[in-house]
């Protein structure tokens, strides 16, 4: 699965990347982490505010630092349905 | 940063070591004002002006309700509610410089189109509250009242004038899904949270309370007298309510937030001080630039130092904040204050790098546009002022 997380460089945009990195590693999920920080691109997803994070295209949370537990349920998620 | 940009920097720090006269007297006073400057800062602003608005600023991030204030830019938004919500909502969204840009490209793209999305874009640097504190406490606060007046009016006019002009294209934009900042569980009713950040500002007026003129009577010199007591008696008050409404998570938050904006803003801010201490001085002070060019070139109120104020503000790039020192050292050094307003309105909203971001979102055209509206409005504004002032 491909996750995005979106945001220009704020330090609450690299706390969001560190959860989803730290979430992938502890579920041992097979997932690419990708930051993407184009305004442009950002703007694509329809997000009103930074960080969000973009999971297989479906935008998960926008404007806050999601927890470690959450990602993971988000990842779980998408595993049984695969 | 790539790693050229940054060899080129060490090399241009080389030569300026290498070659500048340190020890010709004009530099040496010069760098002396830096630090005479910074050293007034820190004596002045820092403990009970900064302090106190930057943990305002966190809380504002943290506990101020995003998604409450951004379905007014929705596709569907009534367009009246869009624009007067534009020119002011920098207060509560601009504190953080990251959510500034992919929101205007968000509500330009997918949102209430071009009008507010511009109205935004430039009104939020000038009305947050870091920003209006220190312009009031520095350059007074009749510059930072007509910073704050002429912001929020100047949105609205920007705004429509760009919808008008670029009506056409507006119509033919899509509009797609948005999706809006997670609303969060709140233990606390809105008066609870407005009673909160009263008591914040509060504080920030009276440990910031301005000395009174000597000879002076009656409630002010009163007030004066028991600035510390009012202050330590509203800071009690804080921390009951901090320890009874908030839960330990959102205290934390609140001050990650506070700390965040301490470490981005402060650095700059420093830097910001110490360059203008070197080129300007303080006032009533000579540093490296002479006062005569500076008002040969924006002194008094013509049209062209107001025009001179508004487009060199409008290239120039600001850090957050570092405008108030170098309108301090400019306005010591013989600037007009009708071009301090023009520098201030049309300044902090662009920049040649911001300039080149708005035109990747809303392409060169439109950005031209835009920059040109405000640096019309802006030397308009300072005429009017400076003319107001006398």
């Amino acid at each position: 699965m491909e996750i995005r997380v979106l945001g220009p460089g704020c330090p609450k945009c690299q706390k969001t990347e560190q959860a989803v990195k730290d979430a992938v590693a502890e579920a041992g999920a097979d997932a690419t982490v990708e930051k993407v920080a184009d305004v442009m691109e950002i703007a694509k997803y329809g997000v009103f505010g930074t960080p969000a994070v973009v999971v297989d295209g479906e935008v998960k949370s926008v404007g806050r630092i999601p927890p470690v537990e959450e990602v993971k349920k988000w990842l779980q998620k998408w595993n049984k349905e695969a | 940063m790539k790693e050229r940009t940054k060899l080129l920097l060490i090399v241009l720090t080389f030569l300026a070591c290498y070659y500048v006269p340190w020890d010709h007297a004009v530099i040496r006073q010069s760098g002396l004002e830096a630090f005479m400057m910074l050293q007034e800062y820190a004596r002045e602003h820092v403990l009970t002006c900064l302090i106190p608005a930057f943990f305002i600023a966190g809380a504002i991030a943290v506990f101020v309700s995003q998604a409450s204030v951004l379905k007014y830019f929705g596709a569907t938004a009534k367009r009246i509610l869009s624009y007067s919500v534009a020119s002011v909502s920098g207060t509560i969204l601009a504190v953080c410089s990251c959510t500034v840009l992919p929101l205007f490209a968000g509500i330009y793209t997918r949102g209430a189109g071009i009008g507010p999305a511009t109205a935004f874009l430039y009104s939020g640097p000038a009305i947050n509250v870091l920003a209006i504190v220190l312009t009031a406490r520095i350059l007074g606060w009749q510059l930072g009242l007509a910073r704050a007046i002429g912001a929020v009016l100047f949105a609205v006019i920007t705004g429509l004038v760009m919808a008008f002009i670029f009506r056409k294209d507006d119509a033919s934009r899509t509009a797609g899904e948005m999706y809006l900042p997670d609303e969060e569980e709140k233990g606390r009713s809105l008066l609870q949270d407005a009673l909160y950040m009263l008591t914040m500002v509060l504080i920030l007026i009276f440990a910031a309370f301005a000395k009174p003129a000597v000879g002076s009577t009656g409630l002010w010199p009163a007030i004066f007298a028991a600035r510390w007591y009012i202050t330590i008696a509203l800071l009690i008050v804080l921390a009951v309510m901090l320890k009874s409404w908030f839960t330990k998570d959102e205290r934390v938050t609140w001050m990650q937030s506070t700390w965040g904006f301490m470490k981005q803003i402060f650095p700059l801010l420093a830097a910001g001080v110490l360059i203008a201490g070197f080129m300007l001085g303080r006032p009533g002070h000579a540093a490296l630039i002479p006062d005569q060019y500076i008002q040969g070139l924006v002194g008094g109120n013509s049209l062209w130092a107001n025009f001179f104020a508004s487009l060199s503000g409008a290239l120039m790039y600001f850090a957050t904040l570092t405008e108030v020192p170098i309108l301090q050292g400019l306005i010591g050094a013989g600037m007009g204050k009708g071009p301090a307003l023009s520098l201030l309105l049309a300044g902090p909203a662009l920049s040649l790098p911001n300039m080149l971001v708005i035109g990747g979102v809303m392409g060169a055209k439109k950005t031209a546009t835009f920059c040109v509206i405000i640096v019309i409005l802006s030397t308009i504004a300072g005429i009017s002022y400076g003319w107001m002032a006398g």
